[in-house]
């Protein structure tokens, strides 16, 4: 089986966000980036099949050379091969149509994205991705099982589970779940001499059509003073958020 | 793998105070690589998990949990980074030991010791000193962690003195092994170990000798209780006791009388190691109490807004600023010293043994410098959390308590002081650091009257690094006399060697610092590199002050009339700012940064 893991290169969870070129970018000064975590869970469970069903496992990327220290990290992890596509993502199609050209020619059973980023959280490519090289789909993927050319997956869906079963060629938008959280990988130094020598592919993007442009971003305006209301005084809230806040 | 290497002259041990560095020269921990990189964060995300995570379970002395941190350590590779490949390590070089050392050593003391125990003294005597068939035996299940080692050097009546112990070691008639007897003290790890490191003394030999043994309790070997101890509570400190200890003749490290070599050039590792690992304790402290100060509010205030705590902020960023530019940079001097004699067909054990026994004086100087700098980080730390910080609630009274054994192990900070100048004295007289001639040219200087120009200070650090040119003066001046006034009997005069030792240290720390800053400024530009100028100049400043006391202390000492008069002249004139530098200023500037990150962010 040979499994494509899709990469994408996100701002650690604690960095500070701000914005440059009048809000129109994301400031990247400062910032600590590394494996979106919905994709660290689907690297891993690729590992996974690595080790018990002699799966190869390589990874994507469409980023810039800045991002190749997250993609040696997946193969200090043990990914075979890594592939980066030599561009700046500008948005989910572009992104998949991208990984759809590299889907194509690597000839994957497997192609594990995550659910969404968490930098954008558009939560497209996946999707797209699928429909673009025509496989099997199955999105917020939180366990997986392939024998053979079937697949067993559970999604989760509102209030509960779903469970279904599918074929390879297949594409799933992982999320936690995929492993525990205690599964993660923390890579080792054998690894990390060893990713080395792994093959980092970089390519050219092909021309792909841009379908959305950044005009804005904005943050969530600054908390303002809080009032405190003791949990004894209800009237006084209800009259506060009638009143006051005009919320109810 | 080691980090590019150049190829110009490597400054020798010492030498840096009578040799100017350029900063190009020095490497600073903004040049890892980003394997080396990935390594910290993997070490970093390691200690996260397994160590801090755990923290109660370590302060309720659970020493069970200290061995299962060190399987898993061992698991992820971290005890063999310095072990050659050939011996089931991974060879890496000098920085990335210390980068593994520095970044696991901070989550628990507890663990800091066993990890430097097993990986310093425990496995390098036999890395650096064992045959083959030794180092095949015993290295690749050590750097594995599949076995663990202990060193077992001090006894009852051998702390400081380590060459006294009075453990034996016999010969058996048929000459094929030797029988240990003796009662060991303090040893790390002695409870869960599978080799020992023992040194013991042949008949009436003047020096001890280092035998490998193993520990299997029906061979006379039994541990004392586990020591109850201040800090570092988790990590196994037994008394070892041999008795009739069988010993193959083949176990017996390097040559008979060899072993206070092995001991001392083992320390000599562990002592800079040693440093490493107090770093990242100091970074978490400061953050930690950055954080808590942001949100501790008192008088309406958020307490971190307060000058007083501001300025402790901004001292803990300091000393933690100059002791990373000082290890990284004496890590790299050991790392190209190394690679330069193997470059020349030494083997590696050759190599690594002397590459690092060139820079002992810089060893002890960091061991002293940072060990102490993490105690005052973890006081100022349990200050700013108040009564909290008294608390077993928060991690601060941990870290002070594990902090305080780094000034005792590894050589006590006394002895280390007065190993620092005692080795540069007895470089002087090899030869291979000048310091008679520029001692010399200092003392002219004395009788000269000075130049009263006002030099052109505008370029950045032109007046610290004229200041630190000076201070090298003070040092020159005051040793320079010590060794001509009492010449060997100076060993008697341990006041004088630690007044001495106090502005050796001052001048490595600040002029570390100022290095690294400046090096980062050509780099990465003035406006960037804002903070971490202004730590630079706090850093000289307070060395200024502690140079002033301990070099007074020196010169009346040993001085009177008027050659004490001239000393004194020089050294006020050797530590005289044209333009007093705005402390206040310079910390208010740190601290805001600091505020502004929420971390400790240089
Ligand atoms: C937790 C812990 C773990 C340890 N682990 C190990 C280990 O794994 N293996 C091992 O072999 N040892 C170990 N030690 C021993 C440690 O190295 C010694 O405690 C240390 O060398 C000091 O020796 P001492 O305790 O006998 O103190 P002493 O030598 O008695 O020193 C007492 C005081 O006198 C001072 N002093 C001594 N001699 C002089 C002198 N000539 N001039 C001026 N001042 C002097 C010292 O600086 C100190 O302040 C450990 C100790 C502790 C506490």
């Amino acid at each position: 089986m040979k499994i494509l893991v899709c990469l994408s290169n996100v701002p650690d969870t604690t960095s500070k966000i701000n914005f440059t070129d009048g809000d129109t970018k994301f400031d990247t000064n400062g910032v600590q980036f590394v494996i979106n975590p919905n994709d660290e869970f689907g690297l891993t469970r690729a590992m996974w099949f690595k080790e018990k069903q002699g799966a190869t496992v390589h990874v994507a990327t469409v980023g810039e050379a800045s991002t190749e220290p997250t993609i040696r990290k997946a193969l200090a992890i043990g990914a075979d091969e890594a592939i980066r596509v030599n561009a700046v993502p500008t948005d989910g199609y572009f992104v998949a149509e991208q990984l759809a050209e590299i889907v194509k020619n690597g000839e994957y059973d497997l192609v594990i994205a995550g659910r969404e980023s968490i930098d954008y959280n558009g939560g497209m490519v996946p999707g797209i991705l699928a429909s673009l090289s025509g496989m099997n789909f199955v999105n917020t993927c939180i366990s997986l099982e392939i024998e053979g050319n079937n697949a067993t997956a559970v999604r989760e869906i509102d209030g509960g589970k779903e469970k279904i079963s599918t074929t390879l060629p297949l594409v799933i938008g992982g999320q936690k779940g995929l492993v525990a959280e205690s599964d993660l990988r923390i890579p080792n130094m054998r690894g990390i001499m060893m990713a080395r020598q792994k093959k980092l592919n970089v390519v050219e993007p092909i021309s792909a059509s841009k379908a959305t442009d950044d005009v804005k971003f904005e943050k969530p305006a600054s908390k303002g003073q809080v009032k405190l209301v003791d949990a004894d005084n209800i009237d006084e809230l209800i009259n506060l958020l009638h009143n006051e806040a005009k919320v109810i | 793998m080691s980090t590019e290497t150049t190829t110009k002259e490597i400054l020798r041990g010492g030498q840096f105070l009578v040799k100017e560095t350029n900063c190009e020269d020095v490497f600073t921990p903004e040049d890892f690589s980003e394997e080396q990189k990935m390594m910290r964060d993997s070490v970093i995300e390691f200690n996260d998990r397994e160590i801090v995570a755990n923290r109660d379970r370590f302060e309720a002395k659970d020493y069970a949990l200290t061995e299962e941190v060190m399987t898993k350590a061992g698991e992820m590779g971290f005890l063999g980074v310095a072990v050659p490949e050939a011996y089931g390590g991974l060879g890496m070089g000098f920085i990335s030991t210390m980068i593994v050392c520095e970044y696991i050593s901070s989550g628990s003391g507890s663990f800091s010791t066993a990890f430097g125990a097993h990986t310093g003294i425990g496995t390098m005597p036999i890395t650096l000193y064992g045959t083959e068939a030794q180092k095949q035996k015993y290295v690749p299940k050590l750097a594995t962690g599949e076995w663990f080692g202990a060193y077992c050097l001090t006894e009852p009546g051998a702390g400081s003195d380590a060459n006294s112990g009075k453990t034996t070691a016999t010969l058996s008639e048929d000459g094929k092994s030797y029988k240990i007897n003796g009662q060991k003290m303090w040893i790390s790890n002695a409870g869960f170990c599978k080799v020992f490191i023992v040194f013991a003394r042949i008949e009436k030999d003047k020096n001890i000798t280092g035998f490998i043994v193993e520990n299997d309790p029906s061979n006379g070997i039994t541990l004392g209780e586990e020591e109850h101890k201040l800090g570092i509570r988790a990590s196994s400190t037994r008394q070892v006791f041999f008795n009739d200890t069988v010993v193959p003749v083949e176990n017996m490290l390097s040559e008979r009388g060899n072993g206070f070599k092995i001991a001392m050039n083992a320390l000599n590792i562990g002592r800079i190691k040693l440093a490493a690992a107090c770093l990242d304790s100091q970074r978490r402290i400061t953050t930690n109490s950055l954080r808590y100060a942001t949100e501790r509010k008192q008088f309406k205030t958020a307490i971190v807004d307060f000058g007083a705590i501001k300025s402790k902020l901004a001292e803990m960023a300091t000393s933690l600023y100059a002791g990373e530019s000082a290890s990284y940079r004496a890590a790299k001097n050991i790392e190209d010293r190394i690679a330069m004699r193997m470059a020349a067909g030494n083997s590696h054990q050759e190599a690594e043994l002397k590459g690092v026994e060139e820079y002992a004086i810089e060893c002890s100087i960091l061991k002293v410098a940072v060990s102490e700098d993490v105690q005052n980080c973890s006081d100022e730390g349990i200050q700013i959390f108040g009564g909290m910080g008294f608390s077993e609630e928060t991690p601060m009274e941990a870290a002070w308590r594990d902090a305080r054994i780094a000034r005792i192990y590894e050589g006590t900070n006394e002895i280390n002081r007065m190993l620092s100048v005692g080795l540069l004295i007895k470089k002087a007289m090899k030869g291979h650091v000048d310091l008679l001639g520029p001692a010399t040219a200092v003392g002219n200087e004395l009788m000269d009257i000075p130049s009263f120009d006002t030099p052109d200070y505008s370029e950045l650090f032109a007046e610290e690094k004229e200041m630190i040119a000076k201070l090298k003066k003070v040092f020159l001046m005051v040793a320079g006399s010590a060794v001509q006034k009492y010449g060997p009997a100076l060993d008697e005069h341990q006041m004088l060697l630690l007044a001495a030792s106090n502005i050796l240290i001052e001048i490595y720390m600040a002029e570390s610092a100022i290095l690294r800053t400046e090096k980062n400024v050509k780099r990465f530009g003035e406006a960037a590199q804002k903070e971490q100028i202004s730590m630079s100049k706090l850093y000289l400043y307070n060395a200024v002050d502690i140079i002033i006391k301990n070099g007074k202390e020196a010169i009346v000492s040993m001085a009177e009339g008027d050659e004490q008069r001239m000393m004194l002249m020089g050294l006020k004139r050797f530590t005289k700012y044209a333009n007093q530098p705005n402390v206040v200023e310079l910390r208010n500037t740190i601290a805001e940064k600091l505020k502004a990150e929420n971390k400790y962010c240089f």
